[in-house]
């Protein structure tokens, strides 16, 4: 569970924002809020990943700071959802983890990793390391030790996923009905268009009267670049698995073709995500996420940045130590995927798919 | 000391002031705002509303269906009992038609349909996140249309000759500067913030007043302007009170403070006694006169007694109730005399008549040969656990100020108009209300008479 004073403080601005209700068109949360009476644990675990962190309702507020009340209701959502991460988490142990990003720690594994692939290769193949087959990456890293590597670290990945959203939608849908077709539909549309960051017809705010739309634009480079890497990764493995293609493949192909694109949206999307950070209203966010924040959009740079340059020199002699310094990146990536930023786009699904089903009993009542 | 001149000196920093301003800034006006409060809380008590009233012949894509001019009419006339300037009141409501519009073009942001609470999407536009967003669009919309906006400076001075403003004494931090200009307009607001002066009506009662909106309302100005001989404009004795959580702050505690319970239960004094029907009409048209009926009361206190049946019948409040197992208990917590509460909730409980209860009615739950009685919703308290509400009297506006004609000009208490002194908002409000409130009129008000005052008072600078 969060820590208590954090969930009390929650409570305490849930009420004030219950009996004021001014806010109640900017997004979800307040409309959500209105269909409580009391805020525990679970409420508060749901409003706070049901926020996108807009920031409209901060500067909307007449009784945020100086105010006796301190109502700042971004930065507590923020606050509590950390500890939602922290609290979900499994193995439960590793929630230390979110307090404890920098992006040196997270540059820091990428070496270890890196160093650590390169010593086995070093081992392996002694000073042909860097005289790598041109554009052969198994000649550097075996077949069937990247499958069995990255297999492994992905089911585990997986595994920790479905137990903390499991932990997570047990405590915020405590109703036996599951969500309908049609919710599930409505909160996929809200994830994949991110409306909710722009419901007033506008942008999301960086300062009072400011709202541009960058922050939306740069995210959706991300996210969107990141799935394309995804599925040119999932393409791979069916072209490997099942016809027995093996890469590498040439540049026109379907895998490269998707990895290329989503590896440039992965460019785009993180280098601007750090910048608008920069512009973006100290007092819209919880400073103490910063390292949590960047390290990951820092992985993901790394990932891609190693990515493309590993495309690009496919067929120098650098390849070999490009290929260990980009798998160590994905590799920290991954293995800090469940204890770090991206797990806000898990739980930020399923508030948005209870959003749904939600609103679709209250319509139809 | 060192000076400043603009063509149009605004004196307020709320809805009214920023109205005026915008208005005389884009007539080509140079407009120097002058806001008392810092920059964090800026914007008067216009920060704490909602909504404004507005009338309109067909739906638009912020209102609903018709709301007609003789229907805005006949809601004031209803509450003011017709005491209201005819004139001013007419030119109100057909001069309200036309500010979303205008409201927009500076960025003015609304609800696109009521799903809230007030239910008055037919009446009164919502703005989106209430009057602080709204004001900061018009502070945004000020600066990047060149008005000079000095926060933290408060006036303390007015030279005034003949009817002629001069110039002001401004405060800003430890300097005083002068500040002169062509025309003025004062929009900053009443003196409910004043407790000494509140005293001059109510006495020690005013010390025991919780102030619901800005601290910064003590009503310089309107005393300034009086001393120069304008003429005064409704009640010195009244303003808008309605019963808050005595638990409020002192001030800026705004809408989350008030409660709702009040008609679904008993309310008693200091004494455990009940002293006025609280089922009398439909709870927004009965909401504003809690206010005084508590400030009556020895210590200006009262409690909200319900039952576990309504709890879940009002709107929540933002402190919690105090809860009890029983009668006796909640008395001992509320600190009342315990035999006269339980006597009070007996005889009551006694009183109450069979009846069907509808919260959303004027339903037929009433007492008999209860005195006072409750007319509606009356039903048993006898469902554990019993919830007490402390009550106050929450200050919300006053009604004395300055009397205006129709170009928003300042009346002098000879009868000749004031040469370039303008008055907007809640400081004129008294032109038209002289007693009761019809929701969202005081944002009209503000919007109206501060366009006026801001075209007469650039007109005036410009010729």
């Amino acid at each position: 569970m969060p820590e208590a004073s954090v969930l009390d403080r929650g409570e305490f601005v849930m009420t004030v924002c219950n009996s004021c209700r001014y806010c109640e068109q900017y997004c979800p949360v307040f409309p959500a809020m209105e269909r409580r009476t009391s805020f525990a644990a679970g409420d508060l675990a749901y409003l706070a990943n049901l926020c996108h962190n807009c920031g409209e309702c901060l500067y909307a507020c007449q009784y945020a700071p100086p105010h006796e009340f301190g109502i700042n209701v971004p930065k507590t959502l923020a606050e509590i959802r950390v500890r939602s991460y922290e609290s979900y988490c499994w193995p439960g142990a590793l929630g230390a983890a979110f307090s404890h990003h920098s992006v040196s720690t997270a540059l820091g594994l990428v070496a270890v990793f890196a160093a650590v692939l390169m010593g086995a290769g070093w081992v392996a193949h002694g000073g042909d390391l860097w005289r790598a087959t041109a554009g052969d990456f198994y000649s550097v890293v075996p077949h069937d030790v990247m499958v069995g590597l990255f297999g492994s670290v992905g089911a585990f990945v997986l595994l920790a996923f479905g137990v903390g959203l499991r932990r997570f939608w047990q405590e915020v849908h405590s109703d036996s009905v599951p969500p309908s077709p049609t919710a599930a539909r409505r909160a996929l549309g809200d994830l994949l268009t991110m409306r909710h960051l722009h419901t007033t017809g506008v942008d999301c705010t960086s300062g009072v009267e400011t709202r541009r739309p960058w922050r939306r634009w740069f995210h959706h480079c991300t996210f969107y670049g990141f799935m394309l890497c995804f599925a040119s990764t999932s393409v791979a493995a069916i072209y490997d698995g099942v016809f027995g293609w093996i890469a590498p493949y040439g540049y026109a192909s379907l895998p490269v073709v998707l990895g290329t694109v989503g590896g440039l949206g992965l460019l785009v999307g993180p280098v601007g995500l750090l910048a608008v950070r920069r512009k973006r209203d100290p007092e819209l966010g919880d400073a103490e996420q910063t390292g949590m924040d960047e390290s990951f959009i820092v992985l993901l740079l790394v990932t891609s940045a190693t990515g493309i340059a590993l495309l690009l020199l496919r067929n120098q002699p650098a390849m070999g130590t490009l290929l260990m310094v980009h798998l160590g990146a994905v590799l920290a990536l991954f293995v800090t995927l469940p204890y770090g930023k991206f797990v806000h786009g898990l739980y930020r699904t399923a508030a948005l798919l209870k959003y749904a089903s939600e609103s679709e009993a209250e319509e139809r009542r | 000391m060192i000076s400043l001149h603009s063509d149009v000196l605004v004196i307020g920093g709320g809805n009214a002031a920023l109205c005026a301003a915008l208005t005389a800034r884009q007539a080509g006006a140079a407009v120097t705002v002058l806001e008392h409060a810092p920059r964090a809380c800026r914007g008067g008590n216009s920060r704490h509303t909602r909504n404004f009233r507005c009338a309109h012949d067909a739906p638009t894509d912020v209102l609903t269906d018709a709301y007609p001019e003789e229907e805005f009419l006949a809601d004031l006339n209803r509450v003011t009992k017709g005491e209201g300037d005819p004139v001013l009141s007419r030119l109100l409501i057909t001069r309200s038609t036309g500010c979303p519009a205008w409201m927009k073009q500076f960025g003015a942001r609304f609800q696109s349909s009521l799903r809230g609470t007030l239910h008055l999407g037919r009446t009164n536009v919502f703005f989106l996140g209430g009057g602080k967003a709204l004001m900061n669009t018009y502070y945004a919309a000020a600066e990047r249309a060149g008005v000079r906006v000095e926060y933290d400076a408060e006036v303390i001075g007015l030279d005034i000759a003949d009817g002629k403003f001069q110039s002001a004494q401004v405060r800003m931090g430890d300097r005083t500067q002068t500040v002169t200009a062509k025309a003025v307009v004062i929009a900053a607001g009443g003196y409910e913030a004043n407790i000494e002066w509140l005293r001059e009506a109510w006495g020690d009662a005013a010390d025991n007043f919780i102030i619901r909106g800005t601290p910064f309302n003590t009503g310089t100005l309107l005393r300034l302007m009086l001393d120069a001989g304008a003429e005064p404009i409704g009640d010195p004795t009244q303003c808008h009170a309605v019963a808050v959580d005595a638990r409020a702050p002192r001030f800026d505690g705004g809408i989350v403070t008030r409660l709702d319970s009040l008609p679904f239960g008993v309310v008693v004094n200091k004494l455990g006694e009940r002293f006025y029907d609280e089922g009398e009409d439909a709870w927004p048209k009965r909401y504003a006169i809690w206010g005084r009926l508590v400030a009556a009361q020895p210590g200006q206190i009262a409690f909200s007694v319900v039952d576990a049946k309504v709890t879940g019948s009002f709107m929540p409040s933002v402190f919690p109730p105090v809860v009890a197992g029983t009668v006796r208990e909640l008395a001992a917590k509320l600190e009342l005399p315990a035999e006269t509460l339980e006597a009070t909730v007996t005889a009551f409980n006694q009183a109450v008549r069979p009846g069907t209860f509808d919260r959303a009615t004027l339903d037929d739950c009433q007492t008999e040969g209860l005195t006072p009685p409750k007319s509606h919703w009356a039903q048993r308290i006898d469902t554990p656990p019993f919830w007490g509400y402390p009550l106050r009297p929450g200050i919300t506006f006053t009604y004395l100020g300055l009397k205006v004609d129709d170009a928003a000009r300042v009346v002098m208490a000879d009868g000749r108009m004031a040469a370039n002194i303008y008055a907007a908002g809640e400081i004129m409000a008294g032109n038209i209300l002289r007693q009761g409130y019809v929701a969202g009129i005081g944002m009209t008000i503000g919007t109206v008479f501060g366009r006026i005052a801001g075209e007469g008072a650039s007109h005036y600078a410009g010729g």
